[in-house]
């Protein structure tokens, strides 16, 4: 039994996504100007009304949320910045969640947009972090590639995964992402495509890296009631966790902050993993996904493998993964890649999904990775929602 | 195993030369504690005064009591290698030109300290290519990189044949095999052994300067008539000698050893007038300036010309370069100055890529030494000093004991070694 308070009575609603490009020539704050604008327009509300702002970003140097809300000419009585890439989504959830429920806001707007131009990316490795200036960017990396290069090699050889294992989800993805108008691959992928591209750090490979772009995404936190009132569907939050620095002193990663919280995660939610319909996982590297399958509780340590061989995971599989594409197949912009998840749960709870809906889909786990600073993800998140009705 | 390295083919003049890039140089202030000690050889990380925590990436505080006292702390280096890559893919030219690239994560072993209850810290090192798969022991090593700044770099756990050829390490070393080398004066009793010592560490060709070809010198003859040696002109006094010289051979010279020096033996009042201060300054200071001058430019411009490049620029100095030897006053203070112009040399050399290693050896078993007791370094001690740190990843070397336990006084407090120095008779 969770000794935390639930989050009765708090609702998400109104994903937005706005369609992703692999290279822009506008700024981090047009993104989210265009996320904002699309919250209002089908939300129904004013931008006067988002009297709760919580928003990040990774290309907004040197701005920050305060930029965000004196260029958009908001002015709200709540307002967070959440510079914390692939569990924000996750996060800014949780605290505007918390922030209605005891009424320091109304309306709280949660927006992640990024932009990408052409040299963004490298400059955004070269200074990601203070441990990855010193220790990692100057051995050539090019940024997490190669962190996430050690830790499939340790996992492979610890616990016999293999690259068809990871080919398989990311194939899956690719077939979801299909349906899904904004992903920016568009073409299918076969394994024998999977398997025969070419090398970035052994063992990753091509397909195994998430292609950086521009693009946002939000939603908005607010009561039910006013939901109700504005007929605009919405899912419920029936747990969350986060957790940052777990398992320090690990050699390597081989497992992420899910695995201390994941007891509080189902006891709030009083659900265990067989609940759940489908899980939009963090993914920018397929082996993020098998931790959380097993970190997640869905099969023991060392088994995410074999779980993956016995598992489908399109919409319409076994275990449904990344029902939009995940960012393997939709793009990675930026910090919106940590809101992608998020979006597309509320999208599939509430019957809304651009893509493939997954059949009945009642509750919905999301998993958050984020922060590669040094040899490892620093912060793991997840939530659970459920259709709202 | 590395491949033994085969002598690459003359180049096409034709052929564009590479342009010299860097791996990335920009650190935190902290962080300067590892290229510190790795300028001088030496693997250190800090270690938490109150708990016994060993650190990296380096910190501000112990990341498990918070203490602010982290000390700098010599590492054994060993430990075992977790996981690895090869990358294939990079962001940075320099390394997208050397493609593909071995790293690997180490964990530390710190079994040997048993007062620390904490684990070590995880490594990620540029891994050699006789390491074996993973897991394995391996040793890791501080060294430079082109960048001038410290890296991590894993060796097997033993030597293997040719690892010095590794083209990983010959990124982070200057060894002279299949190099070519001037070597600035051969007339001298160092500028012999050094040459004959390069000689024997492979290098391809060795020019060696001759300031004044009348002087009948023991040993000359001897140096002339190596196979692998070419006698040039280079007298560091005369400008139009060393412009010479540069126009003539500067643009095939990849590692240069500057061994000219005047030295004589006085005190502030042994000599009258300034003449022997003059020529001290003028060879041991000026004459390094118009080396620098005149070479500096073309070995830049050659510093990532194949894999045979320009890659080193070597001052001998004196650890009297330091503080100011009493006994030879003014013999210290050309070497300060020298000092001071080299440090200059290296911020210049480094925008290339080319190494700067200084070398601080005390008294040397030379003439003008005569009077001093022992320990002084021998010329060939000197000779073999120099071609390891050419093999190393380091830039300041202090041969022999006086020199290191100069060192080390100075640095505890330079104030107090001025009047240790004062004192002494």
């Amino acid at each position: 039994m969770s000794r935390r308070q639930p989050y009765d009575g708090i609702v998400v609603t109104t994903p937005v996504s706005v369609p992703y490009v692999r290279f822009s020539t506008k700024g981090a704050h047009w993104w989210i100007g265009r996320a904002l604008a699309t919250l209002v327009e089908d939300s129904g509300l004013t931008k006067e009304q988002f009297d709760g702002v919580c928003a990040t970003s990774m290309s907004l140097h040197p701005d920050t949320a305060v930029g965000i809300v004196q260029h958009h000419g908001l002015s709200p009585r709540w307002l967070d910045h959440i510079p914390m890439g692939g569990v924000s989504g996750i996060v800014a959830m949780r605290r505007a969640a918390r922030a209605v429920q005891s009424g320091d806001a109304n309306i709280v707007a949660c927006i992640a947009g990024d932009t990408n131009h052409i040299d963004s990316f490298r400059q955004g490795l070269e200074n990601f972090s203070q441990f990855g200036k010193d220790a990692v960017y100057p051995l050539g990396t090019g940024g997490p590639n190669a962190s996430f290069a050690f830790l499939t090699d340790y996992y492979m050889r610890e616990y016999g995964a293999t690259r068809k294992d990871f080919g398989k989800i990311c194939v899956a993805q690719r077939d979801n992402a299909l349906a899904y108008p904004h992903a920016l691959f568009k073409a299918p992928l076969t394994l024998d495509e999977y398997m025969s591209a070419r090398p970035i750090a052994d063992p990753i490979h091509l397909f195994d890296c998430v292609m950086p772009c521009a693009g946002a995404e939000a939603y908005l936190v607010m009561r039910e009631e006013q939901s109700v009132d504005l007929g605009l569907k919405f899912a419920r939050i029936l747990g969350t966790i986060e957790r940052h620095n777990a398992f320090a002193d690990d050699p390597i990663q081989y497992r992420g902050g899910w695995a201390v919280d994941r007891e509080d995660l189902y006891g709030m939610a009083d659900l265990t993993p067989g609940d759940i319909d489908f899980f939009e996982t963090y993914d920018d590297y397929p082996v993020i996904n098998m931790l959380q399958f097993e970190d997640l509780g869905f099969c023991d340590k060392g088994e995410g493998p074999d779980f993956v061989r016995r598992h489908t995971m399109t919409t319409d599989g076994s275990f449904p993964i990344n029902t939009s594409g995940g960012q393997l197949s939709v793009g990675q912009a930026g910090a919106s890649g940590g809101f992608l998840g998020i979006v597309e749960a509320i999208r599939q709870v509430t019957g809304q999904a651009l893509g493939n809906p997954v059949p009945d889909a009642e509750i919905g786990l999301v998993g958050g990775f984020g922060m590669i600073s040094y040899d490892r993800g620093v912060c793991s998140a997840a939530a659970i929602l459920a259709a709202g009705r | 195993m590395a491949s033994p390295l085969r002598r690459s083919k003359r180049k096409n003049p034709v052929i564009r030369t590479r342009v010299p890039q860097l791996p990335p140089m920009a650190r935190s202030r902290i962080f300067l504690g590892l290229t510190s000690a790795a300028a001088r050889g030496v693997f250190e990380l800090q270690v938490c005064r109150e708990c016994g925590a060993i650190q990296y990436p380096p910190r501000e505080a112990c990341h498990v009591c918070l203490s602010d006292g982290l000390d700098w702390k010599e590492q054994s280096g060993a430990g075992q290698l977790v996981a690895h890559t090869m990358l294939r893919h990079a962001m940075e030219n320099y390394f997208r030109e050397r493609l593909p690239w071995r790293l690997g994560i180490v964990k530390l072993d710190v079994s040997d300290d048993l007062r620390n209850p904490h684990p070590a810290p995880s490594l990620i090192v540029h891994l050699h290519g006789d390491c074996p798969e993973p897991p394995a022991p391996v040793r890791v090593f501080a060294m430079l990189d082109r960048s001038g700044q410290a890296i991590l770099v894993a060796l097997p756990e033993k030597d293997t044949p040719h690892m010095t050829d590794d083209l990983q390490m010959r990124e982070m070393t200057c060894d002279p095999k299949f190099r070519k080398s001037l070597v600035t004066d051969g007339k001298s009793p160092v500028g012999q052994a050094v040459v004959k010592e390069l000689i024997k560490a492979g290098s391809d060709l060795v020019w060696v300067g001759e300031a004044a070809p009348w002087k009948k010198i023991p040993g000359w003859d001897e140096i002339k008539a190596l196979q692998d040696v070419t006698v040039v002109d280079l007298d560091v006094t005369n400008p139009d000698s060393v412009r010479r010289c540069a126009a003539q051979i500067g643009q095939k010279v990849d590692i240069l050893i500057n061994t000219a020096e005047q030295h004589r033996a006085y005190r502030i009042d042994g000599r009258h007038g300034t003449e022997n201060a003059r020529a001290e300054m003028e060879i041991n200071y000026l004459g390094l300036l118009r080396l620098a001058q005149e070479f500096g430019p073309v070995m830049r411009s050659r510093a990532a010309d194949t894999e045979i490049n320009a890659v080193a620029w070597v001052n001998i100095l004196s650890i009297y370069a330091l503080s100011n030897n009493p006994n030879q006053s003014t013999f210290s203070a050309s070497k300060a100055a020298a000092h001071s112009l080299a440090q200059g040399i290296r911020a210049s050399m480094q925008q290339a890529g080319v190494r700067v290693i200084n070398i601080f050896p005390g008294p040397l078993d030379v003439e003008w030494n005569q009077e001093l007791r022992p320990p002084k370094v021998s010329p060939n001690a000197l000779a073999r000093e120099i071609v390891k740190a050419l093999r190393g990843g380091a830039e300041d070397v202090y041969p022999g004991d006086i020199a290191k336990d100069w060192y080390k006084r100075w640095r505890e407090d330079p104030k107090v070694l001025e009047r240790e120095l004062a004192f002494a008779d």
